[in-house]
């Protein structure tokens, strides 16, 4: 389904983010993205719809080149859900506005369609009840999976998170995972940056460990956690499972 | 001071024949919200294109905003009107420039269009700023979901950046009514060509000038009260700068 391969990228002439990244995600399967802070493992995610440009190697998503200049890209990105760290809602509009916009605008469904479709994915995120507030009323949580209805609601082939839980309180992170937990039983494709090893532990089939803009480890979750090959991940792990 | 207060002047006839000197200062308060309304227009379409490109990642787009905004701002007002007004007739091939110099009203196009496009910097640069102080993921989730960059800006981008720059642009809005005063070098009789007028028909030039000044008040407190109201009537629930 996306297939990175020796994806390099530079941020200015000298500073390099990526560093031959190579790795991939098969239709159904759920890889989670960890790593320290400033490893790179945003960018890469970013890279797989294009929100970020790369200068070498190649990522096809469902056999289309992300890096062909030919490729139309808003097609391709409408297909391909994204969750950010900071929800990214469009504060002027009201929540089930926000899941229309794009399915409007993009995929051409009227606006009846557009609702209809809204509502079920709010029931599905707990949220209906809050169909007509806007995002501000909302909290952290809330919004976050308003966020996630918001992606569904395009119908996409793959969801890709970027840190959907960072800038959670504590007591919010888990509605926002029991939603991408549901999401991984029913058999999407995702690809998550998070910290959340249990969330890794419970749902990824592959853990990849970023360090300094190379993927230093990609493994089979029990391989992973039962024993990490390189010493930075085993650094890394001992480091946030400690408490 | 010698001077002759006389407060009824206003309703004696004025020495054109049609009317009192208070139909002459009315008359000019009209040409002075028409020329207004238009500039302001202007300007505001102007300045959306302008800021707009201002904001765009593209080099080329931001270079050509920002020569449009540096020629309009660093140039006096004055200077402009005579340039559009006594200079480029001449600079045209001589039937352009003739058609020009004769076209009916020509004072009051020139400083509509003169005074529109001098505001339209100022609106430009706000817009920039207030396009530029929305979160980065803004722009970002509209992409993901498969908006077009277009489509980004009228949906997502524009409504907040305008919702936020409300304050300023009132201000630009009443600067926009001031300067069309400055109309008056090229010709245009607006309303303080008019009161003017009046003190060189009459000698009364406190009374006329009181006048003058009660009716750019005027007009200003409708603009503030209404772009007050019409900043209410968009505020957003819950959000920070709405209430």
């Amino acid at each position: 389904m996306i297939e990175i391969s020796h994806v390099n990228k530079w941020y200015g002439p000298s500073f390099q983010v990526l560093k031959d990244c190579t790795t991939s995600v098969a239709k159904g399967e759920v890889v989670v993205v960890c790593g320290p802070s400033g490893s790179g493992k945003s960018t890469l995610i970013k890279c797989v719809n294009a929100l970020e440009p790369f200068q070498e190697g190649q990522i096809i998503l469902d056999g289309i080149k992300v890096n062909d200049p030919k490729t139309d890209l808003p097609k391709l990105r409408a297909r391909v859900g994204m969750v950010f760290q900071h929800f990214e809602l469009f504060p002027h509009l009201r929540i089930i506005e926000n899941l229309c916009l794009a399915q409007e605008k993009v995929l051409g469904r009227s606006h009846d369609e557009a609702v209809a479709k809204g509502d079920k994915l709010l029931e599905r995120v707990g949220m209906k009840a809050h169909a007509n507030k806007y995002p501000a009323e909302l909290s952290g949580g809330q919004q976050q999976r308003v966020a996630i209805a918001r992606a569904l609601a395009m119908d996409p082939i793959a969801m890709l998170f970027d840190e959907p839980t960072s800038a959670l309180d504590p007591e919010m992170i888990s509605e926002v995972l029991d939603v991408m937990v549901d999401l991984a039983h029913e058999g999407m494709t995702m690809m998550v940056v998070t910290h959340e090893m249990g969330f890794a532990s419970k749902v990824a089939n592959r853990v990849i460990f970023m360090d300094k803009g190379e993927i230093v480890e990609d493994a089979q979750k029990t391989d992973f956690f039962g024993s990490p090959r390189s010493e930075r991940a085993q650094k890394f792990l001992s480091k946030i499972l400690s408490h | 001071m010698n001077y002759n207060w006389n407060w009824h002047i206003f309703f004696e006839p004025n020495p054109t024949g049609a009317g009192t000197y208070l139909d002459l200062l009315v008359s000019g308060l009209w040409l002075t919200i028409k020329t207004a309304l238009l500039a302001w227009v202007i300007a505001l379409i102007f300045g959306t294109i302008v800021g707009i490109l201002r904001s765009l990642p593209s080099k080329a787009a931001s270079w050509v905003g920002f020569c449009y905004v540096e020629f309009f701002r660093n140039m006096p007002l004055l200077v402009q009107l005579f340039l559009w007004f006594f200079v480029l007739p001449e600079l045209l091939p001589r039937a352009a420039g003739l058609w020009l110099k004769q076209l009916p009203n020509a004072p009051f196009w020139t400083a509509a269009i003169g005074v529109g496009l001098f505001m339209s910097a100022r609106v430009a640069v706000q817009l920039a700023a207030g396009i530029a102080s929305l979160p980065r993921g803004q722009k970002q989730a509209a992409t993901a979901l498969g908006l077009t960059t277009a489509q980004g800006y009228r949906y997502v981008l524009l409504p907040m950046a305008f919702r936020i720059i409300m304050p300023p642009l009132t201000s630009e809005f009443l600067n926009t009514v001031k300067n069309t005063s400055v109309a008056i070098t090229i010709g245009l009789i607006e309303l303080t060509g008019q009161a003017r007028a009046m003190q060189e028909f009459s000698f009364q030039v406190f009374e006329a000038f009181t006048a003058a000044t009660v009716m750019y008040l005027a007009i200003n407190i409708i603009v503030v009260t209404g772009m007050r109201f019409l900043e209410r009537s968009l505020a957003i629930p819950g959000y920070i700068t709405g209430k």
